[in-house]
């Protein structure tokens, strides 16, 4: 509570009012958990089918549009939750206004910058010559 | 961020040790937060020693001796000792519960008694909920209805409808809940905590309530509900034995229920 402000404590808990949203990201983070239950354990399998594998054999797994597909969405459902759960836990923990802000804004640009990063590698294995 | 470490001037520091009575036989040592903002000293630990065949079994029994007998300084809120009022809520043992409804017997080795985690302290066991009591009033606690009360009667509900507010009226807003919750350590300038949110349940579920959508309207908000991340220290703690994880959990899926 501010030093000295004679609000009332109601004014206070009561403050800029509710922000009117916070379920959309409860919801897409169950939505993206859910998804990830499958892809994460396919992904497993496949990396560990493919740990002895040589660098064709990888590239024509890749290649098929079953396991490209797979593949894009268990990166950007990863991508994707990895986002909304270090939000929440910058909102948590991190309290001074400016880190926040600061801390947030990172978040959310090194999360889409590692999604696109990962996707158009996908593409390239995919679509490249 | 979040502070891990208490500041210099909340650091517990030795405190004195006020003996039993020669010839008592049945000794249990009771170590007791004692801490006077206005003193300007840091907290300490008291210890008292209390004969156990002189005293009553419940940990507020105790108290009340060392507040009679002992040490008339030691501070605590108390009035109906048994577990109705919410007065007594303080850490024993480690753990949020009420001193008048936890038993001397259910506590090995020495009794610890702490203030509720995380409030202000005003004095000794007594912390500051003025903004615990805030937030109870900011969920609007009573009923609110367009329609006019039967003109010879009350307003009706049927058995199943009453039934739903089973596990929520019994909430005696002890707060031991709230204070035992890591989100609200954090976030209780916005976060509304268990106790809050239980109690906004409570009137989102009476079936004579019409103001179900704007109760859900104020809750919606990253903070106030969702802060919380089902750390369940709340239903544990809970000294009536109820459940304000689920009911948390429920307002959750209303919100949810509205949108999809």
């Amino acid at each position: 509570m501010t030093e000295g402000s004679l609000r009332t404590p109601l004014a206070k808990v009561r403050g800029l009012g509710s922000a009117k949203n916070g379920t959309h990201h409860f919801w897409l983070q169950r939505l993206t958990a859910l998804a990830l239950v499958p892809l994460t354990i396919w992904f497993a399998f496949s990396v560990a089918s493919l740990a002895t594998a040589d660098f064709p054999t990888v590239l024509a797994w890749m290649r098929s549009p079953l396991s490209a597909v797979l593949m894009l969405s268990f990166l950007l459902a990863g991508f994707w939750h990895m986002k909304l759960g270090l939000q929440v836990v910058i909102e948590d923990y991190v309290h001074g206004e400016w880190r926040k802000i600061t801390c947030l804004i990172l978040n959310n640009l090194i999360s889409i910058f590692l999604a696109l990063t990962a996707t158009l590698a996908v593409l390239k294995m995919l679509l490249g010559g | 961020m979040v502070e891990f470490n208490l500041p210099a001037n909340s650091k517990i520091k030795g405190g004195t040790t006020h003996k039993a009575a020669a010839g008592a036989k049945n000794v249990r040592d009771f170590k007791v937060y004692r801490y006077d903002p206005d003193s300007g000293e840091n907290p300490r630990v008291d210890t008292y020693e209390v004969d156990m065949d002189e005293c009553g079994p419940m940990v507020l029994d105790a108290l009340i001796k060392i507040k009679n007998e002992i040490d008339p300084t030691v501070t605590f809120r108390r009035s109906c000792r048994e577990g109705i009022c919410g007065s007594c809520a303080m850490n024993i043992d480690g753990t949020n519960t009420l001193a008048c409804t936890k038993a001397c017997d259910e506590v090995k080795g020495d009794v610890k008694i702490y203030p509720l985690p995380h409030l202000e302290v005003v004095k000794d066991l007594v912390g500051d909920l003025t903004n615990f009591y805030a937030q109870y009033a900011s969920i609007k606690p009573w009923l609110v209805a367009q329609t006019p009360a039967p003109p010879d009667g009350e307003r009706l509900q049927s058995e199943a409808e009453r039934k739903e507010i089973d596990g929520l009226y019994e909430c005696i807003l002890c707060a031991c809940c709230s204070t035992a919750c890591p989100s609200y350590w954090w976030n209780s300038d916005r976060y509304l905590g268990p106790a809050v949110l239980l109690q906004a349940y409570r009137w989102l579920v009476d079936s004579r309530d019409e103001d179900q959508g704007e109760r859900l309207d104020n809750l919606e908000d990253p903070f106030r509900l969702y802060r919380c991340h089902t750390i369940m220290n709340c239903t544990n703690t809970c000294p009536k034995g109820l459940n304000p994880a689920k009911a948390i959990a429920e307002i959750k899926k209303m919100m949810v229920a509205r949108q999809v």
